[in-house]
Formats: structure tokens, C-alpha cells, sequence
């Protein structure tokens, strides 16, 4: 018996060490390394060349000159609140878009459903670049969109849709539409009918119905999905790459390029530490927020 | 027309603008790798012309060779990892630290792509430098998509987990099934439709990726992704839609045919459950 226990024991060991070495290797050391090397100079990037001995004791030399400029270069701080401005169009039109479809989607047959949601997951098994990229296709001067309007006569000069914000938030609303919808229909599905048919009964009106009950109860839904789709929208690097243009700032591409056009690895390093600061509240919230979605499954 | 009548007509064309914003951008990709024009946009007539040049384009082909030697084994670990991982949250759920372990396995998931793929080198140079390797490469790519991996297939194996009747193990273990005995026996064979999910899953994530394997690459390592995020920089190419409309092809047979095996299975085991209830009450 005691054996037994004894083997157990260290399978627990075991079952919970692996993924706990696995996760601090690649995580936690990782992100620690980002911020030691963004209190670095160029020069000196390995951690030995920032300790250095004075009278036999280490003194630790920071450099705060990355936080410094970045805090100080109006370009940095515009591209950070050119950011959140965009993650933040992108989170609200999701929501516009994606609450009244899952909100349509749970109240539709039960049988369709499975079908329904299906069809919302399979655009994201096919490549997100390619799709990306079909969207150039569609939206610039010579493309599909504007061949069409001008063939039927709608519009006589094409449309510019391409390279400026419009493309860049149609792409970002493209791509973490289902984010928002996923969260939001397993909420709205598992809402209690009775409460509405109660309210109806009472004599409250379907509109003041749906604000009054259906959107409160669907709280964790509407967080969960805006912080999944604002937190990753914030550092995009890709859709702002493809379909944005000179004028929509984002940080993702400025730290693409601090790092592989201008090789300037600290500074990279300090653009992702505040970055990371910036996404820090959002992510406490949305894991709230899921915490809160679970309690309301079991 | 009756309000109710009018509200499903509303509802209805709302879920179909929407499913149409979805699939335009894939049925235009698909349509345009057909046209035998040079401009991508402009339609002249059908033709295979595309996809004979991307089978002469052997930069692209090395690529997806690569990406799929990536693909298939980061999503060997990341199904392996990922497992340990929704076990650890899952089964014990009360251990100092599983905060943190919570924290860092949801990390990837959310974090900008640019952010986990800049730490994950700055990390691999440090070690580079102290120990002389890993040379960047095929190692440090796979490491990349094997940790985006296994923080996705946590989520599917933890979900599928917390579905399953945790009564079994316990029945296995009153029957003097020992833990490996009861793991190998009863849980694995239930985890498998979920563990063949995850994979596909990671499996797609990894052949997808850009961004992750744009920072951990070396030279002479560029995936199906990097080419194409090349190309398509440039501007628009049709080979590129020829390349999207066989990817799309391949993964839909594989979408398709994994959710008919998974419901084969769940049906089988129903099945055989419902027979060994009626054999006990007999």
C-alpha cells in the first residue's frame, strides 16, 4: 500500500513537473530575457557585461535609455495610442457584428446548430495569411471589388480601400471575428428562457427584455470575447504589414523593424516590454472572465 | 407581414452577411487561382496555368516540405505537452504554483505572435552563447510552433477532460487498476478523439505560422508561410492562389474526415457503453 502511494505520488511529481519545465523554459525565462535586454545597451547584451565589480562588490549598471526614448520620441507614443485606437475599433465592431450573430445563432433549431457554428470554424483552418492576402486581392484600386462597382456603373473612379485604415480594421475584423462569436454563443446558449418568458409574462417588453436580462447575463461572454480580440489585435504584425498602409501606425510592425531592419535588439526588447505592460490589465480581465464562463458551464 | 416573420428575415440576412464576409476572401482565392490572366483581379478565362507554375516553383515546394516536416512533429509535442499540461490543471487541482502554471500555459495564446516570437529568440541567442548551440534552424522554429501548439491543445484536451465521467478511473482503480494501468486503459482510449483534434489542430497552427518562424529561422530555412508573406508583400502573384486553393482543398478533406471519425468513435463508445449497462443490470 505504501508502495502504491509512493508511486503515485511521483506520477504527480512527474504529471505536473514536465509541463512546468516545459512552460518556465519558454515562457517565464523568455520574457525575464526580454526585459533584462531592454535595460541593455547595444553593445552589451550578454547579462555578465551588466554586472560589473567595484571594490569587490557587483553592482548592477541599468540602462534606462530605451524607456527613455520611447517615452520621450513622439513617434513611439503616437504609435502606441494609434494601437489601442485600432484594437479597440477592432474589439467594438466585433462585438457589433458578432453579438446580434450569436445571439441569432443560439436562438436558432437546435439541429442547425452544430452546422452553424462549423461554419464559423472552418475559415480559420484554412491559412489566415492566405486569407489575408485574398483580401488585397479584393480591396485594391485595380482589384475585384472596385472592377465590379465600376463595370455595373455604380462608381465611375475606384474606391481607395486599400492601405489606409479602412483595409487595415476590415482585415482585423476579418480575422478575430470568430474570437469574438465562439465566446459569446456559448454564453447566449446556455442562457435560461425561462427568465425572458417570466419577463414577458410580466409585461416587459422584448427590447427592454433583451437589455434588461439577456445582456447582463451574458457579461462574461461580451469580456471574454473583447479582450481575446483586443489583446492580440494591440500587437498585430501581419494584417497591418499586408493591408495597412504609411499612415496607420501600428507597434507590431515598429518593432518588427527596430529589430530585423534596424537591429536594434534592446530597443525591440523595451517596445515589447511596454507592449507587455500595456496588455497586462486586459489579460487579468479576460482571465475573469473565463474563470467566470467555466463556473457558469459546470 | 407579422413582427415575428419580419425578426427572422432580420435575423437570417444578418447571419448570412455575416458567413459571407467570412467566405468572400476564400471564394474569391479559390475562383482567381483558375483565371489564366496575369492580374490576379481581372478575369480572362479558365485555365490550369497556375498550377502548372507552381509546380515548376521549386523554392515554394522545398518550403512546404519544410513546413510540413515542422507541422507534423511540433504537433507530436504539442499534443504530448499539452496533454501533461491539462492533466496538471485538470486532475489536480489544488498544488502551489498551478496559478502560474495556468498563467504561462494561457500566455501563448493571447500574446502578440511578435512579442513570444522576440522572447523566444532573445532566450535561444542567450543559451547560444553560453553553450554554443542551438544553431538557428529547424530546431528553434519547431520549438516556437511546439510551444503556441501546446498551449492550444491544452484547451482541447482540458475541455474534452472536463466533459468525461470521472467515475470510470474511479471504477478502474476500485477494480486494482494501478494509475498507469488506469491512464492507459480507460483514459487514454477515452482522450483520443480530443488528442486526434488537438493535433490537427497544432498541426494546422504550425503550417500557418509567419510570425514565430520568421524570428527563430536561419538562413536557408524559410516555410510555406515566409515565402509566400514575401511574395505577397510585393504584391499579388496568382501563384499564390493556386498554393491557397490546394492548401484549402487538403484541409477541408481532413477537417471533414476528422469530425466523421470523431462522431464514428463517440457513437461506438455510446454504443458500447449503453451494452455494458444492460449486461450489469441483467
Amino acid at each position: 500500500m505504501n508502495k502504491f502511494f509512493q508511486s503515485l505520488f511521483s506520477g504527480n511529481k512527474l504529471v505536473i513537473g514536465i509541463p512546468y519545465a516545459w512552460f518556465i523554459l519558454l515562457v517565464a525565462i523568455p520574457l525575464l530575457i526580454v526585459m533584462k535586454i531592454s535595460l541593455s545597451e547595444m553593445e552589451a547584451t550578454s547579462v555578465s557585461s551588466m554586472i560589473s565589480w567595484a571594490d569587490g562588490l557587483p553592482t548592477l549598471k541599468l540602462n534606462f535609455a530605451n524607456y527613455q526614448f520611447i517615452f520621450t520620441d513622439a513617434l513611439y507614443v503616437k504609435t502606441y495610442i494609434s494601437s489601442v485606437k485600432y484594437a479597440l475599433i477592432t474589439a467594438i465592431l466585433c462585438l457589433a457584428i458578432g453579438y446580434p450573430f450569436a445571439y441569432f445563432m443560439a436562438r436558432s433549431p437546435k439541429h442547425l446548430q452544430p452546422m452553424l457554428l462549423m461554419l464559423i470554424m472552418l475559415p480559420f483552418w484554412t491559412s489566415f495569411l492566405l486569407r489575408i492576402y485574398a483580401w488585397k486581392t479584393l480591396l485594391v484600386s485595380n482589384g475585384v471589388i472596385n472592377n465590379i462597382l465600376m463595370s455595373t456603373g455604380i462608381i465611375s473612379e475606384p474606391l481607395a480601400m486599400m492601405n489606409n485604415s479602412f483595409s487595415l480594421i476590415i482585415g482585423m475584423v476579418y480575422s478575430y471575428l470568430p474570437f469574438m462569436i465562439l465566446p459569446l454563443y456559448a454564453n447566449l446558449s446556455k442562457l435560461d428562457l425561462r427568465y425572458l418568458e417570466a419577463a414577458a409574462d410580466l409585461g416587459t417588453s422584448p427590447f427592454k427584455a433583451f437589455w434588461l436580462i439577456t445582456v447582463p447575463l451574458s457579461k462574461a461572454g461580451i469580456i471574454a470575447g473583447s479582450m481575446l480580440v483586443f489583446i492580440p489585435a494591440v500587437g498585430e504584425f501581419v494584417i497591418p504589414e499586408l493591408l495597412g498602409g504609411p499612415s496607420t501606425l501600428m507597434i507590431g510592425r515598429v518593432l518588427w523593424d527596430e529589430f530585423f531592419s534596424n537591429n536594434d535588439w534592446p530597443m525591440a526588447a523595451a517596445v515589447a516590454v511596454v507592449m507587455i505592460l500595456l496588455i497586462l490589465v486586459p489579460m487579468a480581465i479576460l482571465n475573469k472572465a473565463e474563470a467566470k464562463l467555466e463556473d457558469g458551464k459546470s | 407581414m407579422s413582427q415575428a416573420s419580419n425578426n427572422k428575415i432580420f435575423a437570417n440576412s444578418w447571419m448570412f452577411a455575416v458567413y459571407l464576409f467570412l467566405y468572400l476572401p476564400i471564394i474569391t482565392l479559390v475562383v482567381f487561382s483558375f483565371n489564366d490572366s496575369k492580374l490576379v483581379t481581372v478575369w480572362s478565362h479558365a485555365s490550369m496555368r497556375w498550377y502548372s507554375a507552381l509546380m515548376q516553383d521549386s523554392d515554394l515546394i522545398a518550403a512546404v516540405f519544410l513546413s510540413l516536416k515542422i507541422a507534423f512533429l511540433s504537433a507530436l509535442m504539442s499534443v504530448f505537452f499539452g496533454t501533461f499540461t491539462a492533466f496538471a490543471l485538470h486532475r489536480y487541482s489544488r498544488f502551489r504554483g498551478r496559478t502560474l502554471l495556468n498563467s504561462m500555459s494561457s500566455t501563448p495564446l493571447v500574446m502578440p505572435d511578435v512579442i513570444v516570437g522576440l522572447s523566444l529568440l532573445l532566450m535561444l541567442v542567450s543559451i547560444q552563447h553560453w553553450l554554443g548551440f542551438p544553431q538557428r534552424g529547424l530546431f528553434t522554429i519547431l520549438l516556437g510552433h511546439a510551444l503556441l501548439g501546446t498551449a492550444y491543445a491544452a484547451v482541447v484536451v482540458t475541455s474534452r477532460l472536463r466533459e468525461m465521467d470521472g467515475r470510470l478511473d474511479e471504477a478502474a482503480m476500485d477494480l486494482g487498476a494501478k494509475p498507469l494501468q488506469v491512464f492507459t486503459l480507460v483514459t487514454l482510449p477515452l482522450l483520443v478523439p480530443a488528442l486526434v483534434s488537438a493535433f490537427l489542430l497544432t498541426f494546422t497552427l504550425s503550417f500557418d505560422d509567419v510570425v514565430l518562424s520568421s524570428f527563430l529561422s536561419g538562413p536557408g530555412y524559410s516555410t510555406m508561410p515566409m515565402v509566400i508573406f514575401s511574395r505577397a508583400r510585393l504584391g499579388l502573384n496568382p501563384t499564390i492562389n493556386a498554393v491557397a486553393t490546394v492548401t484549402i482543398v487538403v484541409v477541408t478533406i481532413a477537417v471533414v474526415a476528422s469530425s466523421f471519425y470523431t462522431s464514428h468513435v463517440e457513437r461506438k463508445r455510446k454504443r458500447e457503453m449503453a451494452q455494458a449497462y444492460s449486461d450489469a443490470n441483467k
